[in-house]
């Protein structure tokens, strides 16, 4: 008895050192960072002015407003899109294609996201493969600019994201009962009426938990804004980085980071509370 | 079997001991700086293995601030983005020109690059290479593109594109006939040519293409003529002329804005010496000429110039004639405050509708 708790604390110290020292202790140094500001004589003060800086100007919070938007746009197209995959994986497919079909999705995961918003930017620009068929095929008469722009950036942000939602949706699905739904069936409910009485109630844990990580993944994309947005696509994360990198204000990124955390667990919060739920019974 | 993973987990740090043993410098650059070719020269010569990350001047920076300059053994900051960085954070070393062989340099750049990069009387850096920001135009489609007004013309509508960095602001400070680096000593003058700035490319957004992120979009861009007038190095002019030769890099009317790269110490530096000798190695002639054919790009090395692949030098006499070369507005070195300003019109731009 006592040798295995030995090893169980020898199991757990790589785990905690790893949370302590790489996620933990940074997040500290970032916590101090961002009250650390510099007075006019150019003297390091504590302060709240990198927070205060956020609301004050509206370019950063608007910013922060137009990213949580689409970020939200992004996850509720990534639902819809996702339901009816998942259900036809879990319950519609053979036995035997299920496993191939799950393959299929994550396929393209194994390739790196930069890697694949570059594929989607060669497909999608003007001189693209897709335009160049569309021209050959008459089509179209002029090659269009399908690139930069923000439905091609929401587009990608579902693509690299896709995956996150499915998974969780599968795994409550199997767990459905087939009976229920052919006795709604047998009671002659509609196929609206099965979805929206049986199948989503049944699956909310599934639905919340997809929601909330591909919402969170979308919220701190920095790769698909900047590379497929169009000029007007300044998203948070981007200015995070201005903050760290062109302007070499830590202070301010750093309190940009954390507005980001606060900001997006108070959305997460909000929507839980609305769809009636707990964090603990999504996450179980 | 808990035996073998607590053997395996001690061999795999042993490895990694073995790994570390090599003398390695810890090179922090440019893509395209350190070709492999020189690299494996220089392992051949020295014994010394160069390890190469790739950066550009804001990540460089950022990066050697995290570690308060140690990680790396030499870097390759711009000129212009020294001295500023230095008095705030300090983060590199002063040079020891003792152990620099001065005769490889062409003279007036080493000494513009001692005095500009001075900070608390001591010198930290040597110049490397250099060029140019410009227009690179496709004269098939844009002819008669020759000023940085041209990035605001309503008839290459959807077809312009440039990068919103400080370099662009800067050209179309000049566009608008100011001189911007005259105002830098002037924050509240170099605010308001920053306000009129950005109302100007506010309203020329509608014309933008799109706001290129690195070197290789805006080559793409260019050499598929999806994009007919850029702000761009030259270098990626006369890449795209090779393929096409309506296309060319033109040093623009109001004069190309010249910058040049260097090689500075950080402050906890592991192993200076082998810093010296990659300095002393790759300025050498034939060294550095091998680097200007192969990235298009001029260096600070004296003599250089004879080795270099003659069709590289005809694209440097089509786009320099003397008097572009004259008109090049050489970047000085910017004061800390003006970056924050910068930051922030270029944030209010990129969000604008």
């Amino acid at each position: 008895m006592k040798g295995s708790r030995i090893v169980f604390w020898l199991f757990l110290a790589p785990v905690l050192v790893w949370l302590l020292l790489l996620i933990v202790l940074p997040h500290m140094d970032l916590l101090i960072m961002s009250f650390r500001g510099e007075n006019d004589y150019g003297d390091p003060v504590w302060t709240l002015q990198n927070y205060w800086n956020f609301f004050r100007e509206p370019i950063y919070w608007l910013t922060f407003v137009r990213t949580a938007l689409y970020s939200v746009i992004t996850t509720a197209l990534t639902l819809v899109i996702g339901l009816p995959v998942s259900f036809h994986i879990a319950k519609i497919a053979r036995h035997k294609l299920q496993s191939t079909l799950s393959l299929l999705l994550l396929l393209p995961f194994w390739v790196s996201e930069l890697v694949r918003i570059y594929g989607w930017m060669i497909l999608l620009r003007e001189s693209g493969v897709l335009n160049f068929f569309m021209l050959k095929l008459g089509i179209i008469k002029t090659p269009i600019e399908m690139l930069y722009n923000d439905a091609t950036m929401i587009m990608g942000l579902v693509y690299t994201s896709m995956l996150f939602m499915v998974v969780p949706l599968i795994s409550v699905m199997e767990s459905l009962d087939d009976s229920l739904i052919e006795a709604a069936y047998d009671l002659g409910a509609s196929r609206l009426v099965i979805w929206w009485d049986i199948i989503i109630p049944h699956c909310k844990p599934g639905i919340s938990s997809g929601c909330i990580v591909v919402f969170m993944l979308a919220l701190g994309n920095y790769l698909t804004p900047n590379l497929m947005g169009g000029k007007n696509s300044l998203w948070f994360t981007e200015q995070i980085y201005n903050q760290f990198i062109a302007s070499f204000n830590w202070s301010q990124g750093s309190a940009f980071g954390f507005l980001l955390l606060l900001l997006s667990s108070l959305i997460i919060w909000v929507g839980l509370k609305l769809s009636r739920q707990k964090l603990g019974e999504v996450a179980s | 079997m808990k035996k073998v993973i607590v053997l395996a987990s001690l061999m795999l740090f042993a490895f990694a001991g073995v790994a570390q043993a090599a003398e390695t410098l810890k090179l922090l650059t440019w893509k395209g700086y350190a070709p492999k070719a020189l690299i494996d020269k220089f392992e051949k010569e020295t014994g010394i293995k160069v390890e190469a990350t790739y950066s550009n001047n804001e990540e460089m920076i950022a990066k050697l601030r995290a570690t308060r300059g140690a990680g790396f053994d030499l870097a390759q900051p711009s000129q212009d983005r020294i001295s500023s960085v230095q008095a705030k954070f300090k983060i590199y070393q002063p040079m020891d020109y003792s152990k620099i062989d001065a005769d490889l340099f062409i003279p007036s750049m080493l000494d513009a690059v001692k005095k500009n990069t001075l900070v608390k009387g001591k010198s930290h850096a040597v110049p490397f290479c250099w060029g140019t920001s410009g227009l690179v135009v496709n004269s098939a489609k844009a002819p008669g593109a020759s000023s940085y007004k041209d990035l605001l013309n309503e008839k290459y509508k959807g077809r312009v594109t440039y990068r919103l960095k400080r370099p662009t602001l800067i050209a179309m400070g000049f566009a608008l006939g100011y001189n911007p680096f005259e105002l830098y000593s002037d924050p509240k003058a170099y605010k308001m040519m920053l306000d009129k700035i950005e109302k100007t490319l506010i309203a020329a957004k509608p014309l933008v293409n799109n706001y290129y992120a690195n070197g290789d979009a805006a080559l793409a861009s260019i050499r598929s003529e999806e994009v007919y007038v850029a702000m761009t190095w030259e270098s990626i002019g006369w890449k795209a002329h090779a393929d096409n030769k309506a296309i060319d890099y033109i040093a623009p009317k109001e004069g190309a804005l010249g910058w040049i790269d260097t090689f500075a110490i950080p402050a906890k530096a592991e192993n200076v010496d082998a810093a010296y000798k990659w300095i002393n190695f790759i300025l050498k002639p034939e060294n550095a000429a091998y680097f200007s054919s192969q990235e298009n790009v001029p260096t600070a090395s004296k003599g250089a110039n004879k080795f270099i692949k003659p069709e590289v030098a005809a694209n440097f006499e089509r786009s320099f004639p003397q008097e572009a070369i004259d008109n090049i507005k050489w970047y000085p070195p910017v004061p800390a405050k003006l970056e924050s300003m910068e930051g922030k019109t270029l944030d209010r731009i990129k969000a604008a509708n």
